[in-house]
């Protein structure tokens, strides 16, 4: 027994993506105890596809020789939205819009959630 | 949900800033006691007359023990609320409550910080929450441009429009002997100026400044018998709906929409009634993203808006007449410097002083704009 984020990191760490969803079958992250905005009926987990769509982003300029990375707000197809890196991509390829999938790197309490362009993205 | 309000029954009595610029050697405390001493002074008021604390420093969680105590206060009624820059218009709007309802008859309401000659880190120790961290945007920098990024996505908005914004707060700032940054400032400064986190340059930044600010309030029939002239609160709200950007539905729309039209509705009047905007301008962006949420033009328009000079000196809606957080000061919160510059506009003692300004409005803004709080002051003569 544990609450949620502890749940979807060990989740996490064990290689699979895992969203909640409300009773009325919005998608919700971070995970949480109750539905939000209402308090009503249990939130359900579920696998994520994985896919989404770049809806925002900033590249964060560094003292060289350290490079540039982003950081990018990714939409997922179930509706949740949520903070993440896009891997792969230079400042001229990554645009709002791109659609990107996830993928996670590390095991363990390493794991951190990551996106690429998705297969044939422009 | 229709608000209620005690429209006009509370006032301003007395306000003043302290240290803005640079102070060293002093601390934050000593800051801010300093601009309450002053502000309780210029009510015609001594600290005995205080009977609640409305108070949010960067650097400590119980700011309302430790001012209670630095100032020999014994508050009836203490407020810590930290809802990051828009805390101060929040405060207002408590302290006008508990006043009409006469639970306290006098509210001080006091910030400060010594920011910058202690090294110009941010004092606060607020951070990404732990989903966002791991892809460490610069907190709270990424978060505005992710937006700013977006805005310019949807509506076409252009690094020059967020230059504008910046030139407007210089504008006014070089004729503000209180404003820290003066000086030249081109719009090819601008363009050329570091990028940290695009499309956010330095430029696009706000000062990293000492300073402090209070402001005293009492009811209004006893404000008129003070010495300096009341300014009377019209309506006061905030609006939360998010913390981390990550969790916004639309970026480019925040709660100001909400507590601009609840504070306005409380005080009867329309963005076109405002003679003058204060605007919490921690970045570019959030200038052109309040005027559009306020209502001072369509949403996706803020760029078009500020391009054309029309929130400069000589335009239509002055804006931020001190210089704003971009120019003037930002000793880690802003919020409660924009309420004082509105003040002072109506009280017609600002460094800027515009004609006739009888209605101003104040809007801060906390977090990764995710909390906001619009106040509506106006002149004796709107009551």
């Amino acid at each position: 027994m544990s609450g949620p984020e502890t749940y979807w990191r060990t989740a996490l760490g064990d290689g699979r993506f895992l969203l909640q969803r409300a009773p009325d079958g919005t998608a919700v992250f971070p995970p949480r105890v109750a539905v939000p905005g209402s308090g009503v009926g249990t939130l359900e987990w579920f696998e994520a596809c994985g896919r989404g769509t770049v809806y925002s982003l900033s590249w964060i300029n560094r003292r060289a020789p350290a490079e540039p990375y982003n950081v990018a707000l990714i939409d997922l197809d179930e509706g949740a939205r949520l903070m993440s890196r896009v891997e792969g991509v230079d400042a001229e390829s990554l645009k709002i819009g791109m659609r990107v999938e996830a993928f996670i790197e590390g095991k363990g309490e390493e794991a951190i959630l990551l996106f690429r362009p998705a297969e044939g993205a422009a | 949900m229709s608000d209620t309000f005690p429209r006009g029954r509370t006032a301003i009595a007395g306000l003043a800033t302290f240290g803005v610029g640079e102070m060293p050697g002093f601390s934050s405390m000593e800051l801010t006691a300093q601009a309450a001493t002053l502000a309780v002074t210029d009510a015609g008021l001594t600290f005995a007359d205080v009977d609640a604390l409305y108070i949010c420093q960067p650097d400590d969680f119980f700011a309302g023990l430790s001012f209670a105590e630095y100032l020999g206060l014994r508050p009836a009624y203490t407020d810590n609320n930290r809802t990051g820059g828009s805390a101060f218009m929040s405060h207002m709007a408590s302290a006008a409550l508990a006043l009409e309802a006469g639970y306290i008859d006098c509210a001080l309401i006091a910030y400060g910080s010594n920011q910058r000659s202690n090294g110009g880190k941010l004092a606060t120790r607020i951070t990404s929450n732990t989903w966002d961290a791991p892809y460490a945007p610069l907190f709270p920098l990424t978060s505005y441009a992710i937006a700013a990024a977006r805005h310019m996505h949807e509506y076409g908005t252009a690094r020059e429009d967020l230059a504008a914004v910046a030139l407007a707060a210089r504008a006014w700032a070089n004729t503000n002997p209180e404003a820290f940054a003066r000086g030249p400032l081109t719009l090819e400064d601008c363009l050329s100026s570091r990028m940290i986190s695009t499309p956010i340059s330095v430029r696009d930044c706000c000062l990293v400044t000492d300073g402090a600010a209070a402001v005293v309030m009492t009811r209004t029939d006893r404000a008129r018998d003070l010495p300096r002239p009341p300014v009377p609160l019209l309506g006061a709200a905030a609006a939360t709906w998010w913390n981390s950007i990550a969790q916004a539905p639309d970026v480019t729309v925040t709660a100001a929409r909400e507590s601009g039209a609840r504070a306005m509705a409380m005080a009867g009047v329309t963005p076109r009634d405002v003679q003058t905007a204060q605007l919490y301008d921690a970045f570019t962006i959030n200038t052109i993203l309040f005027l559009e949420d306020l209502g001072f033009c369509p949403k996706g328009e803020g760029g078009r808006f500020v391009s054309d000079g029309t929130i400069a000196p000589g335009g239509s809606l002055p804006v931020n007449t001190n210089g704003g957080g971009l120019s003037c000061c930002h000793p880690g919160m802003y919020g409660l410097f924009a309420i004082i510059e509105a003040a002072r506009q109506i009280r017609g003692e600002a460094a800027n002083q515009l004609p006739g300004i009888d209605l101003a409005l104040a809007h801060g803004n906390g977090g990764t704009l995710s909390s906001q709080a619009t106040v509506i002051l106006g002149s004796m003569a709107t009551l």
